[in-house]
């Protein structure tokens, strides 16, 4: 068993109003230091071992399903489950 | 003509859209559940709006692998009529059939309201009975209606004449070019976030949705029933 952890934000060119307005607040309080805020998502999947190759199959599940690659990016860690 | 109106879970202007063709058209309409694995029995295929799957994950996202969604391509491929509207427009994305994608509106905010639409293209099996540059008035009510794509697909989506649709002064979402609905290049798949089965009775607000679906019926009476 194995722990992926998969990291989901919207593309470099697309324009994120989510993020903008986190970074408004942000300066309203002061945080002028803030340059971009990206507001993106986080996934973990405990992942049974197969005789499929995990990144293979962790690609294609971000590619057909969990990301939409026109409009996000992703990348992946992945870590060996502790097993209780 | 008989149109297949697609339920999903969380679908909810599935019963606009059957009152819109069986009551005002005067057209054969059937609800079809998601996972129905035939529409061979159908002349045009509708997506309505609403939130299916409860919008997890992405709008559109997890309803693009309903069982139907694959007789949705077969009828696509076939030169059927395919129509989706609001989220049926963000799933016709997210199964490949329309290219781009919807994002968040700009302005953070759901946005339910009528706006104004130009026809750019009357040409189509969609749009033949409206003027090309008719202003009309159609209601909205998105909160991910933000339409994008790269600068490539949005040079051939000129180049074809597929943007349909436009916001005419005031874009409520932040769309790219104003766009509000887009076809693809064959011409049988239509994709927009205004709602015209809700623009079908003067009791309601207006009519200028009507065109739209009297347009495809004339357009599949025209190819059928003159050769019978």
């Amino acid at each position: 068993m194995r722990k992926v952890k998969i990291y989901v934000t919207l593309r470099e060119s697309v324009l994120d109003p989510q993020g903008s307005a986190v970074m408004g607040a942000l300066h309203t309080m002061g945080y002028g230091e803030v340059a971009d805020v990206r507001i993106g998502k986080y996934l973990e999947l405990q992942v049974d071992d197969s005789e499929r190759e995990l990144d293979v199959i962790v690609k294609e599940m971000c590619e057909k399903l969990l990301t939409n690659t026109v409009i996000e990016d992703y990348r992946y860690d992945v870590e060996e489950a502790v097993t209780k | 003509m008989k149109f297949a109106v697609l339920v999903f879970p969380g679908s909810n202007c599935d019963l606009d859209m059957y009152h819109a063709i069986k009551d005002e058209l005067g057209e054969e309409a059937e609800y079809v559940w998601h996972d129905t694995k035939d529409l061979s029995g159908y002349d045009g295929i509708l997506l309505p709006g609403g939130f299916s799957y409860g919008d997890y994950l992405r709008c559109g996202a997890i309803a693009q692998f309903s069982n139907v969604m694959s007789e949705v391509k077969k009828a696509a491929e076939a030169g059927k009529p395919v129509l989706g509207i609001c989220n049926g427009f963000q799933i016709l994305t997210e199964a490949g059939l329309l290219p781009g994608a919807l994002l968040r509106n700009k302005n953070l905010k759901f946005m339910c309201r009528s706006v104004e639409l130009t026809v750019e293209n009357n040409s189509t099996m969609f749009t033949s009975e409206y003027a090309k540059g008719e202003v009309i008035q159609v209601p909205i009510a998105h909160g991910e209606g933000n339409y994008t794509c790269d600068s490539e697909t949005l040079a051939s989506l000129k180049a074809n004449n597929q943007i349909v649709f436009t916001y005419t002064n005031d874009n409520p979402n932040g769309s790219v070019e104003d766009i509000a609905g887009i076809i693809n290049e064959r011409g049988n798949v239509l994709g927009m976030m205004p709602h015209p089965e809700r623009a079908v009775h003067e009791m309601i607000g207006g009519t200028d949705g009507l065109a739209l679906f009297k347009s495809i019926v004339k357009q599949w009476r025209e190819s059928h029933v003159s050769h019978a």
